[in-house]
């Protein structure tokens, strides 16, 4: 378990390097510090740990498969890529693997109440499954720009019990959700349990999302070695906020000869400003501090937060996760960005080579395989982290192709 | 002018009535009037808050006037020049920023305190930079002598409590509940308890804040506290009628300032 040392050293404060941090209202630093204690303290405990594993395997459905992206390999005429399969983890995405894991946690705190924020509704369908598996009550706070591009998963989280309630503040999307999930658990904050989504907010919740999000390298590592007997030369994860990516990347960070790839959302180009790549982008994207956490975000020169556009609603967001921004400065990950078009092409370019369709999210990683594979040798490994399944995103392909086949057919 | 400017305000264990208002709200130029009836109505201390674009700790009012000061393109720089001009029009006030952290970072930690002293800023609250995070801003008030104010919840613990009451200096701000910034039909009950328990660990003046907007609770608390802070009540009416406001703030002030000796 990596979980204590990194509390003790580098992080006494929740720091990774000077990124991280609670800067946070003064009604959340004791909340902060019961959820550190308590997740402390169930990490520690044997018995958490199995109803963990218990759940991850006989619901959750792990081991996801780690699959040879075979005829993709073939088309690419380079690298051998391998795909890592949290599309078929229950609920579509990888967010489920730190929802049950924080649900417990939860339970175990004795909190009957959760709130979480959701963007694209993944992370709020991922919250609602876990909390109707647990019997836990669950409102999830959603922008109303979101709720109109993401119906579908509205209904589902209605399915499942929870209450979706609409956030018609500043932006009204993602950003604007977790203010307001915020503001909920600093007025709620006895009885609730705040479930945020990805790694970032501040200190625990980027180490505890992380480590619930570990589950996805730890296999990874162990396919390979079976498939291949060696580990990867190059992995690659999509980078919202980041969870899926460090969860892939973290049990490999020792791994000196795995070289790994963080992909933000590109959006329309960098020089257009409509994107959410915070590291690609000196000029708007520079240190900063949104949702308690010290790390890059993109806002303008005076300071307030900017406005963010990706065609994947999971990466629209102004600020990543701290750990990241260090692991970028260490040089030890490299980032780079795709734009909506190449995520696009990759989306289809899946979906017809190995019938998979993929998350738009997940699809920026795959732009960047499609772009790296060629480049590297055929005995080459890449791991794709296919971080989720594209159903949801159905709607928004289809406006966007039948769009442009209008506008080709003027 | 600085710490010492605003520990004068409650000298002789005067209590100070300590409105909040949105910088550039409605407008620039309603805002000058609204410094202005605010003072002749009695305000012993001004709370110049910085528009930011995500108010986590704020209520609907604040975060509607926000958004409108950002829509008329106010920023942090246009906040201090707003204190420079209120003190080159002969305004005496004590005056504290209230900004959110990061569009200090955004403008420099040692330039905004520099530039802020020089406009005849008196101190600062930062509702999201706790103390543990508020040292490079915290050793650039000392070298300017300028306050430091931190703030205080119903859930603090004792060792926070300890922390802050050492840490913060011109006063304490006391947030009377757990939740965000707006008026509230009722006090919180253990209002009394948790003034107590702060009061017990500092000689240091207490503010209370948060969800006061009548001139009754304002009696209430100020039965209790050194300072009473009042922000959406008055932010709200700001954006309405500056007479309304005037209304409530006079109330307000008279409450606040009752059983007072009146001034020789």
């Amino acid at each position: 378990m990596t979980t204590s040392a990194i509390f003790v050293s580098e992080t006494s404060r929740g720091r990774f390097g000077p990124y991280g941090g609670q800067f946070v209202p003064e009604t959340l630093m004791a909340p902060l510090r019961e959820l550190e204690r308590a997740y402390l303290d169930a990490r520690a405990d044997p018995v958490f740990e199995r109803e963990l594993q218990h759940l991850l395997s006989t619901y959750v459905g792990r081991p996801t498969p780690l699959s040879l992206a075979a005829r993709l390999t073939a088309h690419l005429g380079g690298a051998r890529i391998y795909l890592k399969r949290e599309d078929l983890a229950h609920s579509g995405a990888h967010k489920i693997n730190n929802t049950i894991g924080q649900a417990l946690l939860a339970r175990r705190m004795g909190k009957q109440r959760v709130v979480a924020e959701t963007g694209a509704g993944q992370h709020g369908v991922a919250t609602a499954t876990a909390c109707a598996l647990l019997g836990l009550q669950c409102l999830v706070y959603m922008g109303s720009v979101d709720m109109e591009r993401q119906c579908p998963n509205v209904y589902r989280m209605q399915l499942l019990g929870a209450e979706v309630r609409a956030v018609n503040s500043g932006s009204c999307t993602l950003k604007d959700a977790i203010n307001e999930a915020i503001r909920d658990w600093v007025t709620n904050v006895g009885d609730t349990y705040y479930l945020l989504g990805s790694a970032l907010g501040p200190h625990p919740y980027p180490t505890i999302v992380r480590d619930f999000q570990c589950v996805i390298g730890r296999e990874t590592r162990a396919q390979i070695l079976s498939a291949e007997g060696r580990l990867p030369d190059l992995l690659i994860a999509c980078v919202g906020g980041g969870s899926n990516a460090i969860g892939l990347f973290h049990p490999f960070l020792e791994d000196p000869g795995v070289h790994m790839v963080g992909v933000e959302a590109g959006g329309e180009g960098i020089a257009s400003g409509r994107h959410a790549a915070r590291f690609a982008d000196p000029q708007r994207g520079r240190t900063g501090v949104l949702h308690g956490t010290y790390s890059f975000v993109l806002q303008t020169p005076d300071g307030q937060i900017m406005e963010t556009h990706s065609i994947s609603a999971g990466l629209d967001y102004p600020a990543v996760g701290p750990e990241h921004a260090l692991l970028r400065q260490q040089g030890r990950v490299e980032y780079t960005y795709a734009t909506d078009e190449e995520a696009l092409a990759a989306f289809h370019l899946l979906a017809q080579l190995e019938g998979i369709i993929p998350a738009l999210e997940s699809a920026h990683a795959v732009a960047e395989a499609v772009k790296r594979a060629p480049l590297l040798g055929r005995d080459a490994l890449i791991v794709v982290n296919l971080s989720g399944r594209g159903d949801k995103d159905l709607d928004t392909v289809m406006k966007r192709t039948c769009s442009q086949q209008v506008e080709m057919e003027r | 002018m600085g710490l010492a400017h605003i520990a004068a305000v409650f000298r002789n264990g005067r209590t100070a009535f300590m409105p909040y208002v949105m910088t550039g709200y409605p407008d620039l130029a309603t805002f000058r009037r609204v410094i202005e009836h605010l003072v002749i109505s009695g305000a012993d201390l001004i709370e110049m808050g910085v528009p930011f674009s995500d108010p986590l700790a704020d209520g609907p009012v604040i975060q509607a006037a926000a958004q409108r000061a950002l829509e008329n393109g106010i920023t942090l720089a246009d906040c201090i020049t707003s204190v420079a001009d209120l003190r080159a029009r002969g305004l005496h006030t004590p005056i504290a920023l209230m900004s959110y952290v990061n569009p200090i970072l955004a403008y420099g930690v040692a330039r905004f305190v520099e530039d802020s002293a020089a406009a005849g800023v008196d101190g600062f609250i930062v509702p999201d930079l706790p103390p543990e995070e508020a040292d490079e801003l915290e050793a650039a008030c000392r070298q300017h002598d300028l306050a430091m104010v931190y703030l205080l919840a119903p859930n603090s613990p004792p060792e926070r409590i300890a922390l802050i009451t050492a840490r913060s200096r011109g006063f304490v701000y006391l947030v009377s509940l757990t939740g965000v910034t707006g008026a509230r039909d009722a006090l919180p009950p253990q209002l009394p308890q948790f003034v107590a328990r702060v009061r017990a660990a500092t000689r240091k003046p207490l503010a209370v804040g948060f969800g006061v907007k009548s001139g009754e609770q304002a009696r209430a608390v100020a039965s209790l506290a050194d300072g009473v802070i009042v922000g959406s009540a008055l932010v709200e009416l700001a954006g309405r009628s500056l007479e309304q406001m005037t209304q409530l703030a006079r109330e307000i002030s008279a409450a606040v300032h009752a059983g007072e000796s009146p001034l020789p």
